[in-house]
């Protein structure tokens, strides 16, 4: 049975969907990162998996138990969990009340209080603040305490409100450090949202893409990143080369698919004539001079459009019938001494085509 | 001029030998106006978080009415309360009127919709996250309404304060309510409107700078809760 399970979860605000037929199931000490751009909805699933608010329809299982209709199941199920969110706030009291307070509303005796909060506190490496008022500390060392606060309860799941968001680079790595450290040795189910994808591959055994309200797809990070099912997931995850196509013609798995006149080689298992978008990481791109095609079955001659380089990589776009978007090495750009308007050759490896029906 | 400084040094000696008539008259002005204070608060802590936390229709209408009767003179709770609790009124078998108990009413009549008001207003001023982080933490919503209160703690300490300066300071009601009887329900205000229709001005005096004391006591109280 899994520990939560949403089941056509809704939620309206107005006239504006918000969440549509959210269907999920996450498993005890699994970590699921919900990702989506901003205003997706993952901020509100959140909400109502946290029971602070209800959905307009959809029944949420924690535990096997519907805890939508009960108040006194919400608050069972409530203890059980924690929820830290994108902004989180502190009481007006010290570092050490703050984390004190969840284990003092469960009745629990004052010495045990007193060992779990400093050792909640060595956790996340805030025992120096202890007696700090928590309102005075930094957005780094506030989101410290707010993990430090979520977890001295041992819920058996909790909630990572965009855990990182407008933090600076060394904030991240620390608030990081914490996750992976709560990850590794502490048995417990974390749902996490972000927008920070490489974050999310970092954090997640499965993942959950949500754009516009819709739960698109879910799996694990390479499902998400290398084989994602929609256009708009394809998107999200930074595939650049998404190109329109028909099946031309079926071999088996290997299928020949004509993009703009040119035929691209592709592991597919549609069917002649299915009109499908293929998805190409811009990474899984050669460049060269000449045409060496090696085990890759498509080789264009093309003319490169553009170059930008970003830091050590150069992203190269160019023309080979239809467009393409490749990264190389700022080296690599060097040797093939390139630059706009020049002949090149672009090949890929028919495995590196991902083809999904387009409706 | 004369007259007025011999008062004052008669005032000061009423004050620094405790005279026995000014501390009686102290002692119950306070005891009336903190009694009134407290069962004020006690109605209207729960009364404002209701208000507060809870959506219903003509809760903006609610919050006006409340707002208005901060400024409701003295005199005219002076005179609701005389017509339900005199003889001939509704609640006349009770036998109240011209004794503490109906000062203490009136007082919590008078006083109660500024620290409503006020209590409504400092909840209102806390972050409406603070009551999901308290639930998220585990906290029943009665926990996490007590924790909004203690965020909100000095704005609401400061509402009481005011409403206790309004009950000390008036002077319409008590006379109305209390009819002003010499050691029993006789309180500064009172006092110093009787003594210095009589010329008694030292008595005045005297009970006036303990009155004045009192207020920039509150004031102080007042001044550094809000600087918190």
């Amino acid at each position: 049975m899994a520990l939560i399970e949403t089941v056509n979860i809704s939620q309206k605000y107005d006239d504006r969907e918000v969440l549509k037929n959210i269907n999920l199931k996450i498993d005890k000490a699994e970590v699921f990162t919900l990702i989506g751009p901003t205003g997706a909805g993952k901020t509100t699933l959140i909400r109502i998996l946290d029971l602070l608010e209800s959905p307009c329809s959809g029944r949420f299982l924690f535990d096997g138990v519907d805890v939508i209709s009960s108040r006194a199941n919400q608050l069972e199920a409530r203890r059980r969990m924690s929820y830290v969110q994108q902004r989180p706030l502190v009481f007006a009291m010290d570092v050490f009340d703050n984390v004190a307070c969840g284990l003092r509303w469960r009745h629990m005796k004052s010495t045990a209080t007193k060992r779990k909060t400093e050792e909640a506190l060595e956790l996340v490496g805030m025992t120096a603040y202890i007696n700090r008022n928590a309102r005075t500390l930094s957005g780094g060392e506030t989101q410290r305490v707010a993990i430090a606060r979520a977890l001295v309860t041992e819920p058996e799941v909790l909630f990572l409100d965009e855990p990182t968001a407008n933090m600076d680079p060394i904030s991240t790595a620390k608030i990081e450090e914490v996750l992976a450290h709560i990850i590794n040795e502490q048995r417990i189910a974390i749902i996490m949202t972000t927008h920070n994808m490489s974050q999310g591959q970092r954090m997640a055994s499965k993942l959950g893409v949500l754009i516009n309200g819709e739960l698109l797809q879910t799996g694990s990070v390479n499902d998400i990143f290398n084989v994602p099912t929609s256009r708009e997931v394809a998107e999200f995850v930074g595939i650049e080369n998404i190109l329109q196509g028909e099946v031309a013609e079926a071999d088996n798995e290997l299928a020949s698919i004509r993009v703009d006149g040119e035929t691209v080689r592709a592991i597919s298992n549609y069917a002649v004539g299915g009109k499908v978008y293929l998805l190409i990481r811009p990474e899984t791109i050669v460049f060269s001079l000449s045409h060496e095609a090696g085990s890759a079955r498509n080789v264009f001659k093309c003319k490169v459009n553009q170059i930008n380089t970003i830091g050590s990589v150069v992203r190269i776009e160019v023309e080979c019938g239809f467009n393409l978007l490749g990264v190389i090495t700022t080296e690599a750009a060097r040797d093939l001494n390139i630059s706009i308007g020049k002949e090149i050759y672009a090949s890929f490896k028919a495995t590196a085509v991902h083809v999904i029906p387009r409706w | 001029m004369n007259d007025f400084t011999q008062g004052f040094v008669k005032a000061l000696e009423l004050l620094v030998t405790l005279d026995p008539e000014v501390m009686e008259i102290t002692g119950r002005t306070l005891a009336i106006a903190l009694s009134s204070c407290v069962i004020s608060t006690i109605l209207c802590l729960p009364l404002g978080s209701l208000i507060h936390f809870k959506q219903f229709f003509g809760k903006r209408a609610l919050l006006n009415v409340i707002q208005t009767f901060y400024s409701i003179p003295t005199v005219v709770v002076g005179l609701v309360v005389f017509i339900f609790f005199s003889r001939i009124g509704p609640l006349g078998v009770f036998n109240l009127m011209f004794t503490p108990t109906i000062m203490v009413i009136g007082q919590v009549i008078l006083i109660s919709p500024i620290v409503l008001g006020l209590v409504i207003a400092a909840l209102s001023g806390v972050d409406k996250g603070i009551f999901e982080t308290a639930l998220s933490l585990g906290a029943s919503h009665v926990r996490a309404t007590f924790q909004v209160m203690s965020e909100a703690r000095y704005a609401i300490l400061s509402a009481v304060i005011m409403g206790f300066g309004r009950a000390i300071s008036e002077v319409g009601l008590a006379l109305m309510v209390g009819g002003n009887i010499r050691g029993f329900t006789r309180v500064i205000t009172t006092a110093i409107s009787l003594e210095t229709s009589k010329g008694d001005v030292e008595l005045s005096m005297a009970l006036g700078i303990i009155l004045i004391f009192i207020a920039l006591l509150v004031n102080i109280v007042f001044n550094r809760l809000q600087q918190r």
